[in-house]
């Protein structure tokens, strides 16, 4: 760490990994549900456990790029933060705001919070994962734009690095395509066709640029490799990033109303989303391979890694196996795609964030370069713990959308709805179980943080320690 | 960039021959997409098609042809380490890609004017979708033109370091690839 106002981004990874930890218990209950229907039921039924399970993984990630970008700017730009103060009142009502919202969630029927923060004066609520009261929302983006004015002035001031446009670019889109959650038609096509502005344009788009600037941002510090190679390639990354994905929004306008000639171009484009994807892994590879030194803390090394790698196979091929348009019309909104979404959130947000935490956290907790070697082998077992049970929870939730697809949608006498999930419920006892392993390694991960803290820091082997 | 040991191939920069590669994947995908579509519906296809204008396509491709053989001069002259006879024949380049995106604007104005959009049926939605994607390119690949030809008359290149002009030279050749693949697939096989 370089520079005081860096530690700004500790309060925002904290929060995030807190939050974390109440997106899985939330996972589990829901998951629950899914084998038992009325558990917990009616204290915190289905629809309410679950907007909290995706809202707080969509809050922790923004935490967590938040605090990304507070570590990561001042260092790119060469100079303080130039509003540290501003940064923790914001962390401070964000969390606030947050908190309120998810407790509104769990103790209110939904229709009593909506009833409670006067939706109807400006009615935003309702729809899937924009659930927020528009308070909150505009709550949002008071944050975002003191956020946005933070680091974009700081950026200003200090050195101009490509990854810190990239993020600035990244983080400014996300707060604008926000905007249109305060959109609401009553047309149910405009309705749908404009929230995936928000949805598709956020994770098929913009954060996209927030993950490419923060992996090279990694790769640059742990590799050692010219700025410029690095930079180079976060340039091809994001120019086939924003090619494919803004028309491959299409893939959403199927079968919602729109014209037909969403299905060729969703199809054709959406299909090339995987492009990106797969040039981020070879290009972190590449640099781990062309590496000048190693560095100490081989655990962000590995999480830098497993993004690449995770995020190709959860967003680049699960996302391919139901985009096409003739097989999304057997497998849309099916298990399917409950098996994309958690291995896409996972390989590409999830890891990102932990990655960019497993670098930051040790400076910013005063280490030299790394946590002790005792540390990284417990963060690195959370680390393998909870990929692999991402990876079994994916392939149980695929099984159970073939099998799923087939039973009610492709067979010669399709079954009702919950009739074909009553002959997949193996599979959901098997992600639920899976799930219980996730949460071991979630807990494993945060035990990390604690174990050989008193320690003395890794070395690599035989080289003499680089520091940060 | 590093001046040691710079390899001879690729020309310009490696990065730039994977970007190029995966558009030529995306093109490429779309012009199969058309040909088994047209091959479901060929009566249709061959119809439409009469209803382009195959002579001011001819001139873009003339135009296009002649842009590369402007650029692939500039590269020559950058090599002779002359500096502004490569900003000239970037601006030439530059010229003919001008003149390109002007035939095809005239073309959009004339079927637009006839009323003719993305819904109208599947060889225009092909048509229109297909030659405007490619027309983003010729943009982008102006744009990257003009950065190179600025930084030339800056005297930024020399002889012993041009990567940056083959870069942008490789990347437009690949644009003009993709149209001499475009005009004959979608203007004029039967």
């Amino acid at each position: 760490m370089k520079y005081q106002s860096q530690q700004v981004a500790k309060l925002y990874f904290i929060a995030a990994i807190g939050l974390f930890v109440g997106q899985i218990l939330f996972g589990l209950i829901i998951g629950a549900q899914y084998i038992w229907g009325d558990f917990l039921f009616p204290q915190l039924p289905f629809n309410q456990a679950r907007a909290v399970h995706t809202n707080l993984l969509i809050v922790w990630l923004i935490f967590g790029f938040m605090g990304a970008a507070y570590y990561l700017v001042p260092e790119e730009a060469e100079t303080d933060l130039v509003m540290p103060w501003l940064a923790r009142l914001m962390f401070w009502i964000f969390l606030a705001a947050g908190a309120a919202t998810i407790l509104g969630y769990i103790f209110l029927p939904y229709a009593d919070l909506a009833k409670l923060t006067h939706n109807e004066l400006w009615p935003t609520m309702g729809r899937e994962f924009l659930e927020q009261p528009t308070i909150t929302k505009l709550g949002i983006v008071v944050v975002a734009l003191a956020f946005l004015a933070n680091i974009g002035l700081t950026i200003l001031k200090g050195r101009k690095t490509v990854i810190n446009l990239v993020l600035m670019m990244g983080l400014t889109g996300l707060a604008v395509f926000f905007l249109f959650s305060f959109f609401n038609p009553t047309n149910l096509v405009w309705d749908k066709y404009y929230w995936w502005w928000v949805v598709h344009l956020w994770v098929e788009g913009v954060w996209e640029l927030i993950l490419g600037s923060i992996l090279a941002f990694i790769l640059i510090k742990t590799t050692g490799v010219d700025r410029e190679v690095i930079e180079k390639w976060l340039y091809v990354i994001i120019a086939m990033t924003l090619i494919t994905g803004i028309v491959g929004t299409g893939h959403h306008y199927y079968w919602i109303g729109t014209p037909e000639f969403w299905q060729w171009w969703g199809s054709i484009f959406s299909a090339m989303e995987p492009i990106p994807f797969f040039m981020m892994t070879v290009f972190a590879f590449n640099m781990v391979n062309k590496r000048r030194r190693n560095h100490p803390n081989k655990a962000a090394v590995l999480w830098a890694l497993g993004t690449a790698v995770m995020a190709f196979l959860g967003a680049g091929v699960w996302g391919f196996l139901h985009t096409l348009a003739p097989v999304n019309y057997y497998t849309h909104g099916t298990q399917i795609t409950a098996a994309h979404g958690h291995m896409a959130f996972y390989g590409a947000y999830v890891m990102i964030n932990l990655a960019m935490i497993s670098y930051a956290m040790p400076l910013l907790r005063g280490r030299e370069a790394a946590n002790s070697n005792r540390s990284q082998v417990w963060e690195m077992w959370g680390f393998w713990l909870m990929t692999i049970s991402i990876v079994f929870i994916t392939l149980f939730l695929t099984a159970a959308g073939i099998l799923q697809v087939y039973l009610q949608r492709f067979s010669d006498n399709p079954m009702p709805f919950m009739e074909a999930q009553s002959k997949i419920v193996l599979f959901y006892d098997l992600r639920e179980l899976t799930g219980l392993v996730f949460l071991i390694g979630l807990v494993v991960y945060i035990a990390s943080f604690f174990v050989g803290a008193k320690e003395a820091e890794a070395k690599t082997d035989g080289e003499e320690v680089v520091t940060a | 960039m590093s001046e040691t040991k710079k390899p001879r191939w690729p020309p310009g920069d490696l990065v730039i021959w994977i970007f190029i590669m995966a558009e030529l994947l995306v093109f490429g995908v779309f012009f199969a997409t058309y040909a088994f579509t047209r091959a479901h519906h060929v009566a249709q296809f061959d119809t439409y098609q009469l209803t382009l204008n195959r002579n001011a396509a001819l001139i873009n491709t003339l135009a296009l042809i002649t842009s590369s053989y402007f650029v692939v001069r500039a590269v020559a002259a950058i090599r002779a380490d002359n500096s502004q006879a490569c900003f000239r024949w970037l601006l030439a380049a530059l010229a003919m890609g001008l003149l390109f995106l002007v035939v095809k604007g005239a073309e959009y104005h004339h079927h637009f004017s006839m009323g003719v959009n993305l819904g109208t049926n599947t060889f225009y939605m092909f048509y229109l979708s297909l030659t405007f994607f490619h027309f983003l390119h010729v943009v982008l690949g102006m744009i990257i033109l003009l950065a190179v030809a600025l930084k030339a008359h800056r005297g930024g290149y020399s002889a012993a370091e041009h990567t940056g002009v083959e870069t942008g030279a490789s990347y437009w050749h690949m644009v003009d690839l993709v149209w001499m693949i475009l005009f004959p697939l979608v203007y004029v096989m039967r």
